[in-house]
């Protein structure tokens, strides 16, 4: 029975576990609502909670379980002198699968019957012809070993599913019957449904965890990877940054420190474009624009907040680029050679950050309670006295942490430096100058044909996890200097 | 040690002190709108100086909303609307030419809510006088700061840590760092909103014996729930209810012999 039958069906279930289940609660309280320990909804949720929750959890182990155990098996029943001169066991296996998929659609299909499918022998049949004829492309003629495996594999995937459908029907029809047994007037199904609630939401935070975790410790192995094969001063030390194009090594130069220099340059210009303009915004938003004006102009703002990187990256290509040459270039002071450098790119990340610094620190100066200026307002001082030092510094933690936030983000920004700095990794002083940063340098390594285990793709990982760290000591940052003022000031 | 200002204001008023007693503010068919509610109507009222008028009445029948409008607080509520003349030594304050920071400075406030900043106990009272520029030094601001603190009746309890955030200290302390810190500045005239609803009877008697001390110089306005307190520090008072001036004349007389039956009843507790 294919999967969504089998969750169509269960849901049904809990359906009508729900109706029955409050109803049953209810006879047995003489339909007194009063007598109940629970409300009557409680009871059916928790009959619908007992239909579902375990068997779609079983649902879900077997699936993901089912085709790790039939490729075992697969794999162990075909002979090692099966195996093809030149080919491997997991190159024959995944013609096995395609074989097993092909042959499904064939049956699917009408072409084949099912019993056709199971007896079909290489010895009598093309196959590669018969699956050809419904639109399933083999690679390579059908040898009978893969024919066979194949076969098995279609076998072993029938029972399994037939299994699966029995057993979790099954859990779910124990489930049901043994909370509607539950099901009376005394029975604390609040707190059943209470608990179950914790449950749910704690598994979607476990997720959230895992995953990071997971995505973590694969940076961590890959990294590790990388260092064996390439020395660990040379990455952080090396002044140049030189991977050979062949892609096996050997004479690539893979020195961390031009790319670091790069990220920063371009952040720091960043930031200095967008922090204080996003600052003065958003305190002329929050503490002298008119309620009519800060309607008009605050969901503008947060309408460029919205605009994909990519086309700050056109902006910086073909518009800022061009403008800054014009002036700094050839024709004008002769300090630029082309259009991307370290300000193109920098200034338009700064004009992106813009709307992130200041609909940040908007939010938080109107946190500022309204006392706060009615006290120093009250006491003669004027507008800009009281927003200088008396909102300024108690909104300070959180503006720090909106520009350590932004920081973060010019660090990890992509699209604007592949389009705006350049690709040349350089360590410069002058800001007109093209140079790139760790996270474009990834982007490059890892595209094109690159053999994934070697030292010129590893890097990126090596890249990656350099930068997830500083972002990371960015973000702690933060979070310090929030905390520190908070003590001071709450 | 006492500044120029004080001094000053000292001289001035040191020779009208004897004379009868005029009037500082006067308030002429004052109406208030928040939004669309009418909040306070056609009030009417003088206030005079060196003496302490105290506003009663009801919750929410506008007694505060009347304190703010003497200093344009209710310009900062965009929704606030003030209609009709006040005037503070015969100057309309509503008019044009008027600055709200200069008027601000002379009329002080303590809000019924403390709202200390969030900076250290010192720099909470230095603030006033550092805008305005009351001290010469160092030395200067922070007898000014004792001074402040002292009157407020709160120097024993934070002398020793005087850099700890003023935000730090209880509510009852809070209100009388706020009281401090607004006779810091040195007002004319002092409008005080429950400055003692969180306070216990000692700190209570005083923060009304500076009430007293304060009455020799300023023109004093204090908004009170307690009967008791406003019979012990006020010399006039004004009875509001449901936006209205209901009641306005001797303390005396209007504790002992109200015109109006709403005062007596609210006096004797019967509403309210
Ligand atoms: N900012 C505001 N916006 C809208 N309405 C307000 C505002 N402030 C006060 N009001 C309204 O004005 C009326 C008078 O309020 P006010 O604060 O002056 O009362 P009060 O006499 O000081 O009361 P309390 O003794 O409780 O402090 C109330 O009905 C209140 O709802
Ligand atoms: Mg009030």
């Amino acid at each position: 029975m294919p999967v969504h039958w089998i969750v169509l069906i269960v849901l049904a279930l809990a359906v009508i576990g729900y109706v029955m289940g409050r109803q049953k609660a209810l006879a047995s309280a003489g339909g007194n609502i009063r007598d109940l320990h629970s409300l009557p909804s409680y009871y059916g949720s928790s009959v619908a909670i007992f239909t579902m929750v375990f068997s779609f959890l079983v649902l879900i182990v077997w699936l993901i379980a089912q085709p790790i155990v039939i490729e075992n098996q697969v794999a162990g029943s075909i002979p090692p002198e099966a195996v093809r001169e030149g080919s491997t066991l997991g190159l024959m296996m995944s013609d096995v699968r395609r074989v097993a998929d092909g042959l499904d659609q064939a049956v699917s299909q009408g072409a084949m019957t099912s019993e056709d499918a199971a007896s079909i022998r290489s010895e009598f049949t093309d196959v590669r012809d018969r699956l050809g004829a419904i639109g399933v492309a083999l690679g390579s003629d059908v040898g009978p070993a893969v024919l066979r495996a194949a076969q098995h594999y279609r076998a072993l995937n029938a029972t399994g599913n037939l299994f699966m459908t029995i057993v979790v029907l099954g859990v779910a029809l124990a489930g049901f019957g043994f909370a509607l047994m539950r099901s009376h007037k005394d029975f604390r199904a609040r707190n059943v449904v209470e608990t179950t609630i914790r449950y749910i939401l704690i598994g979607a935070a476990s997720i959230a965890i895992l995953t990071t975790i997971g995505i973590v410790l694969s940076l961590i192995f890959n990294t590790a990877e990388f260092f064996r094969l390439y020395a660990w001063t040379d990455f952080f030390f090396g002044t140049t940054w030189a991977p050979s194009f062949s892609g096996r090594g050997g004479s690539s130069e893979l020195g961390f420190v031009p790319l670091l220099w790069g990220t920063l340059y371009i952040s720091l210009i960043a930031l200095a474009v967008s922090v204080p303009i996003g600052l003065f915004a958003a305190i002329y938003l929050s503490e002298y624009a008119s309620p009519r004006m800060r309607s008009f102009a605050k969901p503008l703002i947060e309408v460029l907040a919205g605009i994909p990187t990519i086309v700050y990256g056109l902006f910086a290509l073909l518009t800022v680029g061009p403008l800054l040459l014009s002036v700094f270039g050839d024709g004008g002071l002769g300090w630029m050679k082309a259009g991307t450098a370290v300000m193109t790119a920098g200034l338009v990340m700064g004009i992106m950050l813009i709307p992130f610094v200041s609909s940040l620190s908007d939010d938080i100066i109107n946190a500022v309670p309204q006392a706060m200026r009615d006290g120093s307002l009250g006491l003669g001082a004027t507008h800009s006295e009281t927003v200088r030092q008396v909102v300024l510094p108690a909104a300070l933690p959180g503006i720090v942490g909106a520009i350590l936030l932004a920081a973060s983000r010019a660090i990890g920004e992509t699209m604007i430096v592949v389009l705006g700095a350049g690709a040349a990794a350089k360590l410069s002083l002058n800001p007109f100058e093209a140079m790139t940063t760790v996270t474009a340098k990834i982007v490059s390594q890892l595209t094109g044909d690159s053999d994934f285990a070697s030292p010129e793709a590893l890097v990126a990982f090596a890249l990656g996890m350099t930068l997830f760290i500083i972002t990371l000591g960015l973000n702690i940052l933060a979070l310090y200097i929030v905390r520190k003022y908070r003590e001071q000031y709450e | 040690m006492k500044t120029m200002q004080t001094e000053a204001a000292e001289a001035r008023l040191g020779a009208t002190m004897n004379a009868a007693k005029e009037t500082k503010i006067s308030a002429r068919n004052v109406q208030v709108y928040y939004g669309d509610t009418h909040a306070l109507r056609d009030v009417d009222v003088d206030l005079e100086s060196r003496t302490v008028t105290a506003f009663i009445g009801p919750s929410g029948c506008g007694k505060s909303t009347f304190l703010r409008c003497l200093n344009r607080m209710n310009d900062t509520i965009d929704v606030a609307r003030v209609e009709g003349e006040i005037k503070i030594d015969g100057e309309d304050i509503y008019d044009k030419q008027v600055d709200p920071v200069q008027l601000r400075a002379k009329v002080g406030m303590v809000f019924q809510k403390p709202n200390p900043f969030p900076k250290s106990i010192y720099d909470n009272i230095a603030y006033g006088p550092r805008i305005h520029g009351l001290a010469r030094s160092k030395g200067d601001l922070d007898e000014i700061v004792e001074r402040a603190l002292r009157r407020g009746a709160i120097w024993e309890e934070v002398k020793d840590r005087l850099n700890a955030p003023g935000t730090g200290l209880s509510g009852g302390q809070q209100q009388r760092l706020c009281i401090a810190r607004a006779v810091a500045t040195e007002p004319e005239v002092l409008l005080m909103d429950e400055p003692c609803s969180a306070l216990d009877p000692i700190a209570t008697a005083k923060v009304e014996e500076l009430i007293d001390e304060l009455r020799e110089n300023y023109t004093i306005v204090i908004v009170t729930h307690s009967m008791q307190q406003a019979a012990r520090v006020s010399q006039r008072t004004a009875m509001f209810h449901l936006g209205e001036l209901v009641e306005f004349g001797d303390t005396k007389t209007i504790f002992t012999n109200p015109s109006e039956k709403r005062t007596q009843d609210y006096i004797t507790g019967r509403f309210g």
